[in-house]
């Protein structure tokens, strides 16, 4: 199996001063991310908001520059390629089809941007891929004709796909893709996703904060909790056997529809974590629910255990040890 | 027992003359949580609005009953609603801090609302205030009130909404989508809260919600919305355990459930869009999307009953669904 996309030791810091006079302040938004990924498969990137997941999205499509660290699509430096070349390997799909669509261009011309922008596809050519891909993702001819606004919400997110995939990229990069739709269409668009996966061979790195979706559609899940991946398994594993805490609060807050089963204390207190103020020793300690004394001062990070990445100190400690908190 | 609200064939239009709400029946006791579930534009929101009378100009509402404890909620006027509202009827809604004014603190926003409504002094206020926010789960609530709307988290914005609400002692608190602009755990927790004070208060919830998950964990009675109509009514235990009309079914097949749904196969999932609904609208609205639309159901749609206090809007025979996968 070859590896479609490796990510190495990625960080971003942002810097800004609270107000015209106030103390630097450093956010580590996304602070030594490190996986790799089998062509073919599904990454879900599960996580709070502000835990990074975006900014990592964005360090992947080199829409932001990397303060450290690499990004490997097919075994090559995404950061030393031209735009055009970019393109053609890794495509995005946002959460908002109200914004991420120009209004005032009609559906033909925004699915062909991507091969126009190349510069290299003959014009009647281009129309003929574009009315492919849009058959593909399930729209009408017709549709190439409209403008965004004439669309559902169901409908603008299939052009938005119908436009990542116009050029048969090796991977698609989908943050959110279904949040902003409701539920009977998010499961078209899922279905629609898994679909093109699957006949096309494609890659995908999947960001939400659903876990039921991710469950559905990813083959390995990563936890992101203050910009690091404090978990990493296949997606079987990390739903049954879960092994971070934060992972274990995660799954407890997923609210499937059995009644009776009342709402669950995900025991993780009140406190926010704040990516200005990353605590010492695990990041997560402050909030933990089985944390000890040395959690606040050792550094959990980079720990594996049976081939999978779990920043805990306490995973694979005895019981014992971690009841005497 | 009498219930707190009793909503009798609502309706609402708009001036463009699309029909929102069509003849919408529900009750919600003391003590219970009612939920109000669909997808977006079915009502659910207008719906509420409509019994707060805060429909936008241009909007008409009518309907049989109209009923909150003892006050006809038709008949009331503007200025005996204001009294109402905040007061015996709170409501809360999805983006917290578009609802908190920026320019004020926490404690003075806390404080109005109770000295809009009682005769008490500011400091009197504040101490409830801070009370409540105690109660609400904020650890040092004497430095929150003294704290503006940005300086605090999502989350404990919507505890802050949510004491803000308690104020008064509220008979009935509306809640709209209250907790989903939050992350899954904040929404674990303020659903806890809500649960909680509302089985110690004995307050009558209505929750509205498009999440089948939140639902099922919270709700006593269910409401399903669609299209402006509630199409299937029950207790939660009984929705779950026989859902019979064709859109509950539907919206229950779309929702993917860790270690229940088939990763392998594709999600069910609804065909077709949502009728523009007119007045002079007949029949079924759900019948363009459904497998088992039949002529007939062009023709007015009867409401049957499923057993007990069950019912769905719909030609098919109660236990069809059943029958069907015999």
């Amino acid at each position: 199996m070859t590896t479609a996309i490796e990510v190495r030791g990625l960080r971003r810091l942002f810097r800004g001063r609270a107000g015209m006079f106030g103390a630097e302040r450093v956010v580590r938004a996304v602070d030594g991310v490190s996986f790799s990924l089998p062509a073919g498969d599904v990454l879900g990137i599960v996580g709070e908001s502000g835990c990074g997941k975006s900014t990592l999205g964005r360090l992947i499509m080199g829409l932001l520059p990397a303060s450290e660290g690499d990004v490997l699509v097919d075994g090559r430096r995404l950061a030393t390629m031209d735009r055009r070349e970019r393109a053609r390997l890794i495509q995005p799909v946002f959460q908002d089809p109200f914004s991420s669509l120009n209004p005032r261009h009609r559906v033909g011309e925004i699915v062909g941007l991507p091969l126009a922008a190349q510069g290299d596809v003959p014009s009647a050519q281009r129309r003929d891929r574009v009315m492919e891909m849009l058959a593909r993702v399930g729209l009408a001819p017709e549709m190439a004709e409209r403008l965004p606004a004439q669309l559902s919400g169901g409908q603008r997110q299939r052009v938005a796909i119908a436009r990542a995939l116009v050029l048969r990229p090796r991977m698609v990069l989908c943050d959110e893709p279904t949040s902003a739709l409701d539920v009977s269409v998010q499961a078209q668009i899922l279905n629609l996703l898994a679909e093109l996966r699957h006949e096309l061979g494609l890659t995908y790195l999947f960001i939400s904060h659903n876990l039921a979706v991710v469950e559905h559609i990813a083959t390995e899940v990563a936890v992101m909790y203050l910009g690091r991946f404090v978990e990493h398994a296949p997606v079987d594993a990390l739903f049954h056997e879960p092994r971070h805490p934060y992972t274990r609060a995660l799954l407890a807050s997923v609210l499937t529809p059995d009644p009776g089963l009342g709402i669950p204390d995900v025991g993780l207190g009140e406190s926010y974590p704040d990516p200005a103020n990353i605590p010492t020793g695990c990041r997560f300690h402050p909030r933990c629910p089985i944390a000890v004394a040395r959690c606040s001062s050792e550094s959990p990070e980079g720990r594996t255990r049976d081939g999978r990445l779990v920043e805990c100190l306490l995973d694979g400690a005895p019981a014992e040890m971690a009841l005497s908190a | 027992m009498s219930s707190v609200l009793e909503v009798a064939n609502l309706r609402v239009g708009f001036s463009n003359g699309t029909l929102a709400v069509r003849g919408v029946s529900l009750k919600v006791e003391r003590g219970e949580t009612h939920c109000l579930v669909g997808e977006s534009g079915f009502g659910k929101s207008v719906s509420a609005l409509a019994l707060m009378n805060l429909l936008a100009r241009g909007a008409t509402r009518s309907a049989d009953v109209l009923r909150f404890q003892d006050f006809d909620l038709a008949k009331m006027s503007e200025r005996h609603m204001a009294q109402l509202r905040g007061d015996k009827l709170a409501m809360i809604f999805q983006e917290p801090m578009t609802s908190l004014n920026p320019a004020y603190t926490i404690g003075s926003q806390m404080a109005e609302v109770l000295r809009r409504h009682r005769k008490v002094s500011r400091a009197q206020a504040l101490e409830r205030a801070a009370g409540l926010l105690s109660r609400v789960g904020i650890t040092a609530p004497g430095m929150r009130l003294a704290q503006y709307p940005h300086q605090l988290s999502g989350g404990l914005r919507q505890r802050v909404m949510i004491a803000m609400a308690l104020m008064c002692d509220p008979e009935l608190l509306i809640a709209d989508e209250p907790t989903t602009a939050l992350d899954v755990t904040v929404q674990a927790q303020i659903l806890r809260l809500l649960q909680t004070l509302q089985r110690e208060l004995g307050l009558a919830l209505l929750l509205i919600t498009h999440d089948l998950g939140i639902v099922a964990r919270m709700a006593q009675r269910v409401s399903v919305m669609y299209a402006g109509e509630v199409v299937e009514s029950a207790t939660a235990e009984a929705l779950f355990a026989n859902p019979t009309h064709p859109y509950t079914r539907g919206l229950l097949d779309c929702i993917p459930i860790p270690g229940k749904s088939r990763r392998d196969a594709p999600l069910g999932s609804i065909p077709g869009v949502v009728p523009r609904i007119r007045p002079g609208f007949t029949g079924c609205g759900f019948r363009d999307r459904c497998a088992h639309a039949m002529p007939e159901c062009a023709q007015a749609v009867p409401r049957q009953s499923a057993g007990g206090d069950h019912d769905y809007l719909c030609r098919l025979p109660p236990g069809w669904s059943r029958a069907q996968a015999a």
